[in-house]
């Protein structure tokens, strides 16, 4: 295939689908997910579209299913998972599904109220009893007190029709009383609120229940209190009633003897009975209603969503003047032609049509949608290319290099080998696990990003190994592999040092000239001598900041050879030696010499005449001002080289300027008296890039003879000026870049020095004081501090500096890398396809765990 | 200088490098994945080849020298 290295070839097609299979052709071309629609009807709201009345009704029945799966959610029964995903149904069978719903949500909402009344009901029933059993305690107490046994002197007793309360005569005054319940919250306001209202003529008695009781208008469960009201008068009840209403207490009369509560208690006990067997009744039914229900409905929910999908696709399709076809136009890879006109005929098959639907290849004059397939290794690498910028249609894509190249920059800015250990075991983890479902359908974002990137994090980690090893640094500590190449002895055995030497000199220097001291270079990575020695920093940076310059210019020389693959994909030959050329000399006189010279110094220079080492830095400044400054030439007849050098480059920079605008210039005006074919080749390369990309497109299409004539007509106007500026900015940036880049990349000394730096402090102050102490609380010290140097390790050098180093090293690829070659104008292709829809119900969390098949 | 601690890690890490960068893409089975895997062995054998290079390059002919403070590491040194 390789279609990794270069977007896929579009084309556009019309499909002509017939009005009776459309339907099931679109159904078919979802499971595909191969085109993407254009919309026809662009002028159109959509509400003049013509299938609105069809998207309506399955906005109706998405409603009815959230209902649905709200109340399964509310019983707590399990939805079972949608192995296979179902297909759209055909219209016949909405229809029945549509009637289903309707009779289960008029069901649901009847018993839903039904049960609602008897809860209400029970509620009232089981206070009145709790009030009645505490109230005999009020009255059991106030006949101690008060009444005593004059409570049989009031032979009748009258019921007030008005206040509904009964009273009793007593000398003349009517004794009333009102009882009920009250919510706790409320208690004191309404005490406070009848004593100043009746001002000393009830007497309250109140106390707490100890249930609690659900309110079933709210649902939350409230502490009551039961209150009996004992009044004098008329008007005192009337003002004592209007107080209960206006505190929404709950009143139940209170019955006047023993026995009449006796009776009221056994008739309420049995009461709530009945209607405790009722309720249960209804639960079980509705509980049965709903298992029913849940069985099909993960199935509805997914075929709701697919046909509201076709009706979107459906309405952006335009009717063909017999009223008989719709006319779709798509964009559609060429490779997938085959397999659409195979989806075609299956879906008109399905719709059981006379006359297949079938598909038309057209010329198009847009821009063509990236596809860029990817799997789930690459598609990480391919999602960081894309957040900088889509690729342009058919340009190089930088996604298979960014493979290697970007972890092998992170690790060169995060090299240690223990932490690089860790995070590749991490990620190792991450993928051994990517099969569990509990694992990839979090809804945690954070966790979501870590496992999208688990392969580039496995790179990282695994390249983080290799250049901790080279590093040599694995917690901040060196490896001593392979014997170090620098020895101690030899000091004393030709220098003549003692103990004496070692024990009034703080700081010693071991002298390379000295024979025996400097055996040979360390076969792997950076000697261990280093980590020991106090002026370890100053080689290190040295070594770090040359590297840097070295690969960066490395890289910078591999982004503009890969727009060479872009200038001959595109027909641009004259990119080549206009453009590429200069661009490559500028790049290589200036900075790549300056790698040379970096690694000429490290070959020809020794200790034997590092006084008189020259410095790169000076040789590179001097040779931009063309002088020697008196430092001794690296080597014979540097001067010549160098100037020639200088001069390369600076010619390149007007060579870049004008070159490309010029030619074109002379292509456009001076070559128009050559012969017609020549024409059609001079226009299709003439014009700006685009039309030359579609040109070319259609060329590829093999579209040759009918476009000859389109093409003529369709080139645009050369505007020198345009093409002049254009050109001028890019070689001022490129220049600028080129200088500014290059400077950039020494961040990847600055990220690994702070590294290093931190993993050194994190040892010396935190482990290094548990291994230091020598007593027997040393193990429980040294357990303590192993515990805080994991921890900091994971926060501040796993996560920390990973991040930073992930950053920059994407800055170092977006910027200076992509710069060079990489346009990132595109349009990403995304096909109607049903496993790339949202689902609405997923968002309200009411589906509890998203089906893995759509 | 002693040129044969040179000359061999020299020789087994380029050959190593070199069968990887060099020989294993044309190993590669024929498959839809083969153009990433082929790119992935080479950009991997040039980077890790080129890094180690730097570092051995550098360290070649040493221009100045290991200080080392007079406490129990250059002791140790010393001992063995």
């Amino acid at each position: 295939m390789g279609s990794v290295f270069r977007s896929e070839e579009m084309c556009m097609a019309q499909l002509f689908l017939q009005s009776g299979s459309a339907y099931d052709c679109i159904s078919e071309l979802g499971e595909t997910g191969l085109v993407e629609f254009r919309d026809l009807n662009p002028s159109v709201s959509s509400f003049q579209r013509k299938f609105v009345s069809e998207i309506k009704r399955c906005e109706e029945m998405e409603r009815i299913l959230g209902y649905l799966l709200r109340e399964i959610r509310k019983m707590g029964i399990p939805l079972p998972d949608v192995e296979v995903s179902p297909v759209a149904p055909p219209p016949k069978q909405v229809l029945e599904i549509m009637e289903q719903l309707q009779r289960l949500e008029l069901e649901l909402s009847e018993v839903a109220r039904n049960k609602e009344k008897l809860q209400r009901n029970l509620l009232e029933l089981t206070e009145y009893g709790l009030m009645l059993r505490l109230t005999r305690g009020f009255m059991c107490r106030s006949e101690r007190d008060q009444l005593g046994p004059q409570y049989e002197e009031f032979p009748f007793l009258e019921k007030d029709n008005v206040t509904g309360c009964t009273s009793m005569q007593r000398l003349g005054a009517k004794l009333g009383f009102i009882s009920g319940l009250i919510q706790r919250a409320k208690m004191e306001a309404f005490e406070r609120m009848l004593w100043r209202a009746c001002k000393g003529y009830t007497i309250f008695s109140h106390s707490e229940l100890d249930e609690c009781v659900q309110d079933p208008d709210t649902g939350e469960v409230t502490k009551s209190v039961v209150f009996l009201i004992s009044f004098w008068g008329d008007q005192i009840g009337q003002k004592v009633q209007k107080i209960c209403d206006c505190y929404h207490c709950h009143l139940y009369p209170h019955p006047d003897s023993a026995e009449e509560r006796d009776e009221v208690l056994e008739s309420l006990k049995t009461r709530t009975q009945d209607l405790q067997t009722v309720l249960h009744r209804t639960d079980e039914y509705l509980r049965q209603v709903l298992d029913r229900a849940s069985e099909s409905v993960c199935t509805w929910v997914i075929q709701v969503k697919k046909m509201k999908a076709i009706y979107h696709i459906l309405n952006l399709c335009s009717f063909d003047v017999t009223n008989k076809c719709l006319i779709a136009e798509v964009w559609c890879p060429v490779n997938d032609l085959t397999a659409l006109r195979r989806a075609l005929e299956e879906g008109s098959r399905k719709g059981g049509a006379t006359i297949p639907s079938f598909v038309n290849r057209i010329p198009s004059n847009g821009t063509p949608p990236t596809l860029l397939r990817t799997n789930k290794f690459t598609s990480g690498f391919q999602n960081i290319v894309d957040a900088y910028g889509v690729g342009s249609y058919r340009e190089v894509n930088p996604a298979p290099y960014t493979i290697v190249t970007f972890p092998f920059l992170f690790a060169v800015m995060f090299g240690d080998l223990g932490h690089g250990v860790v995070m590749a075991l991490f990620a190792l983890w991450m993928v051994l696990c990517e099969k569990d479902p509990k694992v990839t359908r979090s809804k945690n974002e954070i966790w979501q990003m870590f496992f999208a990137g688990r392969y580039m994090i496995l790179m990282m980690g695994l390249f983080s190994i290799y250049t901790g090893l080279i590093y040599n640094e694995c917690f901040s500590k060196s490896l001593n592999v392979f014997s170090s190449g620098w020895s101690v002895r030899a000091m004393f055995t030709e220098l003549h040092w003692t103990n004496e030497t070692l024990r009034t000199n703080p700081l010693l220097t071991l002298d390379p000239n000295v024979t025996g001291v400097f055996n040979g270079v360390y076969p792997f990575g950076i000697d261990p001598i280093w980590n020991m020695a106090s002026n370890r920093l100053t080689f290190l940076n040295s070594y770090k900041m040359k590297m840097s310059i070295i690969v960066g210019v490395l890289h910078m020389s591999f982004g503009i050879v890969l727009g060479v693959f872009n200038h001959l994909h595109f027909r641009q030959k004259f990119n080549l030696y206009l453009v590429f050329v200069p661009e490559l000399l500028f790049l290589l006189c200036l900075f790549g010499y300056l790698g040379v010279m970096i690694v000429y110094k490290w070959l020809a220079f020794s200790v034997r005449d590092s006084s008189m080492a020259p410095s790169v830095l000076v040789h590179f400044i001097n040779m931009f001002l063309m002088k020697t400054d008196g430092e001794t030439p690296l080597y014979p007849g540097q001067m010549v080289v160098q100037v020639l050098l200088v001069v390369t480059a600076l010619l390149s920079v007007p060579v870049l300027l004008l070159g490309k605008p010029v030619y074109l210039y002379w292509l456009h005006h001076g070559g128009r008296s050559q012969s017609s074919y020549r024409g059609y080749e001079r226009v299709q390369r003439g014009s700006v890039e685009d039309l030359s990309v579609t040109l070319s497109q259609d060329m590829e299409e093999g579209v040759s003879h009918s476009d000859h004539s389109i093409s003529r007509e369709a080139h645009p106007e050369f505007d020198l000026g345009s093409v002049l500026l254009h050109q001028a900015i890019h070689t001022i940036e490129y220049c600028l870049g080129c200088i500014s880049n290059s400077a950039s990349y020494l961040r990847l000394w600055a990220l690994s020095l702070a590294h290093a730096q931190l993993s050194e402090v994190l040892w010396n102050m935190v482990i290094r004081l548990g291994l230091r102490t020598d007593s027997r609380a040393g193990s429980v010290l040294l357990a303590l501090m192993f515990i805080l140097f994991s921890v900091l390790t994971v926060s501040i050098l796993l996560l920390m500096e990973g991040l930073s180093a992930f950053l920059h090293a994407l800055r170092l690829h977006w910027v200076e890398f992509q710069n060079k070659f990489y346009g990132g104008t595109g349009v990403k292709f995304i096909p109607f396809a049903f496993s790339l829809l949202p689902s609405g119900l997923d968002q309200d969390g009411l589906m509890g765990e998203a089906p893995s098949v759509l | 200088m002693a040129n044969l601690s040179f000359v061999i890690p020299m020789a087994v890490m380029t050959v190593f490098w070199g069968i990887v960068g060099g020989v294993l893409p044309w190993l590669v089975p024929k498959g839809p994945n083969r153009g990433v895997i082929v790119t992935m062995l080479v950009l991997t054998a040039v980077c890790c080849y080129l890094f180690w290079l730097i570092a051995i390059l550098s360290q070649l002919n040493p221009l100045f020298c290991a200080l080392g403070s007079s406490h129990c590491g250059t002791r140790h040194l010393v001992d063995h």
